[in-house]
Parts: structure tokens; C-alpha cells; sequence
């Protein structure tokens, strides 16, 4: 270990960076695919989000364990391994705990191994620093990708079935009787595009040093 | 021949990976911001999806499928191996990857270069494992079928990526708002093409 303290203002960057200066979503454009998928509704997006907190935290410190003995030809094979064997402890735990969400998510959870933030920040952190700095990393990481994730779900459950959580909102609140009708189109998948694309504006406009150039 | 023209088309403009299923968008988002390097990508994917949809069929026929190993011997018949198609598919690809990789990195190492990190990454782009899933689940009937579904879709892919490529060197010239240049307005563009293209679906070929 180094003589650097655990939580020095470095080691603290490394989780706070990715929440905004270097979103994994807004910003690196990694896992993308499965922030479109599952963010039709809040309860996949969080457990979407744990799950990848897991997996992401504990293959980052695995990988960066092992960066030294991986012959750089064969990393992607070594990487992926690394991930899938995870995903399936991850599978067998939603199924042990929470069988009935685990049912909902099944194909998402398969579909972390291939989602790219894992991936990306095994490649770009993992196989070049240590195993506490790496831990911090993929921290921080799937904190920057849960709550786009959760924020994204919200306005997309809110405004496409007028509920939280499963919960009617908008029923409760008697909107319908004034003629207020669910919003369709923000449950297919443009929406979310579209709905991250907004998110962006809105960072890019507080944040201005993220602004790219011409 | 008539069936195989109709799981190409079907494959590029109706069930588009990146437009009906939004398969594959972190490289397609990231890698898309001149047409050139669009192209690079875009034939890779062609590439890998066009041999790792064949070879993994070739796998869930005669190795994973309920009876696939029956061409072993009769007491195999009622093995089921398909739990391990997951790991399995994965494996070919990551293989097939590091293969295009290494001929990239040989041939044209300017390419190579300009394609970074996410050369790597199309092992994880989920377009590629999402080939060999939905092969899976159509279930087709010969291995020309399954290879003629990977190439349509990798064209598919293609076709939107190198579209989205051409959009972005245009937009360029426009007044976009400063906070949207860039990532902002490629998502949102990205969403309007796939309403455009939802105008696809449902059509029965």
C-alpha cells in the first residue's frame, strides 16, 4: 500500500468525478444501452443500479488484482470471464432474496455482462492502478450511472404511467378527472434518448466547463 | 433464396439493432462523430457479427440445444446445456474480438488508433451478443439463414451508424446551443431518427 491516506482529496475525487465532471453517461457515453432498456419504470432502475454497483466495484478491485499476470492479448477473454462469473452471484442473489423482481429483471441482469461501463472502466482504471484506488473508481462510477439511471426512470414513470414506484401518483392526486391523460411516448425507447439528451442540456448549462468546443 | 433476400432486408431496416431495439449505443454514440471513423467501426461490427452469429449457431445446434448432442451418441439425447449459452456466446465473442483487434492493429494501425477504446469495447457491444441471442430466438432453420441474419444485422448497424456519422459533420455548421453541442444534441437526434424509424414496424415481408 502507499503512503497515501485512504481518503486523501485524490482518493475522494475518484468518487465524487464520476458523479458529475466525468459522468459515465453524460460524459464517457458508457452503458448506455441498458439506462434506454430498464428505465421505463423506477423499481428495475434501482435494482439495475445496485446490481451494477456490485458488480462493477468488486471486478474493478478483482482486475486490478490481477493486471499484473494478464497477457494483454487476451485481457477482453479475461475481463469478461471476470464479469460474467459475477453476474451470475448476482443473479443467484436477486433470485435467492428477491424472487420476484429478480423474475422482472432476469434478461437485464444477464444483460450487465454485456453493458459497456463495466467493460470500460476495467479497461481505462482497472488494468493500470491499485486495487483501493479501483474500488473507489467503480464506486464512484455506478454512483454516476445509478442516479442518471434513477432520475432518467422517474420522468419516465411519472409522465408515461402516472405512477412512483407502482405507486398511482397522478390517480391519487385525481389529475384524470381534469381530463390529464398519460403521456405514451415516454415509454418507448426514443424517449429515453431523448430524456437523457435533456439531462445533458441541463448539466452542460450548471456545468459549463463540459461544454465541448466547435 | 426469396427467404433469405426477406431475413436480409427484414434485418436491416425492420428489426435494426440500433433503431427497433437500441442495441450496441455507447460505441454507436461515441465512436459516430465523423463519418470516417463510422465506417471503421461500422465494417468491424459487420465483421464480428458476421462470424460470431453462424459460429454460435453452429454451438447451439450441436453442443447446447435440448437432443443437439445426439449426433454424439444416443445417450446424450436428453442433455440440455442451454443455461450455458450465455457464457458460452460471450466466450466466441471475446475470441472473435481480439482476432479483428489484432488485424486491425496489423493492417491499418491509423484506423486503429482513431478507434481507441472501443475496438475493445465491441466485445461488449451489446449489438454483437444481442445477434447471437435473437438468432437464438428465431431459431433458424440452416446455418445460411443464421449467417445471411448476422450480415443484414451488421449492415443494419451500419447503415445507422455511418447516417448518424454524415448528421453529425453537417451539424457542425448549425447554431446548436452551446451546452447541447456535442453528446447533447447526438442523443437527441439518435431519439427522433428511431421515431423515424418506428414508421418500419410492424411491416410483415
Amino acid at each position: 500500500m502507499s503512503k497515501e491516506a485512504l481518503f486523501s482529496k485524490k482518493n475522494r475525487k475518484l468518487i465524487s468525478d464520476p458523479l458529475n465532471d466525468n459522468n459515465p453517461i453524460t460524459v464517457q457515453v458508457l452503458g448506455v444501452c441498458s439506462a434506454l432498456a430498464i428505465t421505463v419504470q423506477l423499481k428495475p432502475a434501482i435494482v439495475m443500479a445496485l446490481s451494477v454497483l456490485a458488480v462493477l466495484s468488486v471486478a474493478n478491485v478483482i482486475i486490478s488484482l490481477l493486471r499484473k499476470l494478464i497477457p494483454s492479448r487476451i485481457r477482453i477473454i479475461v475481463q469478461l470471464m471476470v464479469i460474467a462469473a459475477l453476474v451470475i452471484l448476482v443473479d443467484e442473489v436477486l433470485e435467492a432474496y428477491v424472487y420476484d423482481v429478480s423474475k422482472e429483471l432476469s434478461v437485464f441482469v444477464g444483460l450487465i455482462i454485456t453493458n459497456c461501463i463495466i467493460m470500460g472502466r476495467l479497461e481505462a482504471f482497472g488494468m493500470a492502478n491499485g486495487p483501493w484506488k479501483s474500488f473507489l473508481d467503480g464506486l464512484g462510477n455506478a454512483f454516476g450511472y445509478g442516479w442518471i439511471l434513477i432520475v432518467v426512470a422517474f420522468f419516465r414513470e411519472l409522465l408515461g404511467s402516472g405512477t412512483l414506484y407502482g405507486y398511482p401518483v397522478f390517480e391519487k392526486l385525481g389529475l384524470y378527472n381534469y381530463g390529464y391523460e398519460n403521456n405514451g411516448m415516454m415509454i418507448l425507447p426514443p424517449m429515453a434518448l431523448i430524456t437523457v439528451g435533456i439531462l445533458i442540456w441541463i448539466q452542460r448549462t450548471k456545468n459549463t466547463k463540459l461544454i465541448e468546443s466547435k | 433464396m426469396e427467404e433469405l433476400a426477406n431475413i436480409f432486408i427484414k434485418s436491416i431496416f425492420i428489426d435494426n439493432m440500433v433503431f427497433a431495439y437500441f442495441l450496441g449505443m455507447c460505441s454507436y454514440l461515441a465512436v459516430s462523430k465523423t463519418v470516417k471513423t463510422s465506417i471503421g467501426l461500422g465494417f468491424a461490427v459487420i465483421f464480428v457479427l458476421g462470424i460470431t452469429v453462424p459460429l454460435n449457431y453452429l454451438i447451439e445446434n450441436y453442443l447446447l440445444k435440448e437432443g443437439a448432442l445426439s449426433w454424439l451418441s444416443d445417450e446424450f439425447i436428453s442433455i440440455d446445456l442451454s443455461f450455458l449459452s450465455f457464457i458460452m456466446f460471450i466466450a466466441v465473442i471475446a475470441s472473435m474480438v481480439q482476432l479483428v483487434e489484432m488485424i486491425i492493429e496489423k493492417f491499418s494501425p491509423a484506423l486503429y488508433n482513431s478507434l481507441g477504446i472501443f475496438l475493445p469495447l465491441i466485445a461488449v457491444n451489446c449489438a454483437i451478443l444481442g445477434g447471437s441471442l435473437f438468432m437464438q430466438e428465431n431459431d433458424y432453420s440452416n446455418i445460411t439463414e443464421a449467417s445471411v441474419y448476422g450480415i443484414g444485422s451488421g449492415v443494419g448497424w451500419f447503415l445507422a451508424i455511418v447516417a448518424l456519422g454524415s448528421i453529425r459533420e453537417k451539424i457542425r455548421y448549425s447554431n446548436v446551443p452551446p451546452a447541447l453541442r456535442g453528446l447533447g444534441i447526438t442523443y437527441i437526434i439518435t431519439g427522433l431518427m428511431g421515431i423515424a424509424f418506428m414508421s418500419f414496424m410492424g411491416i410483415k415481408l
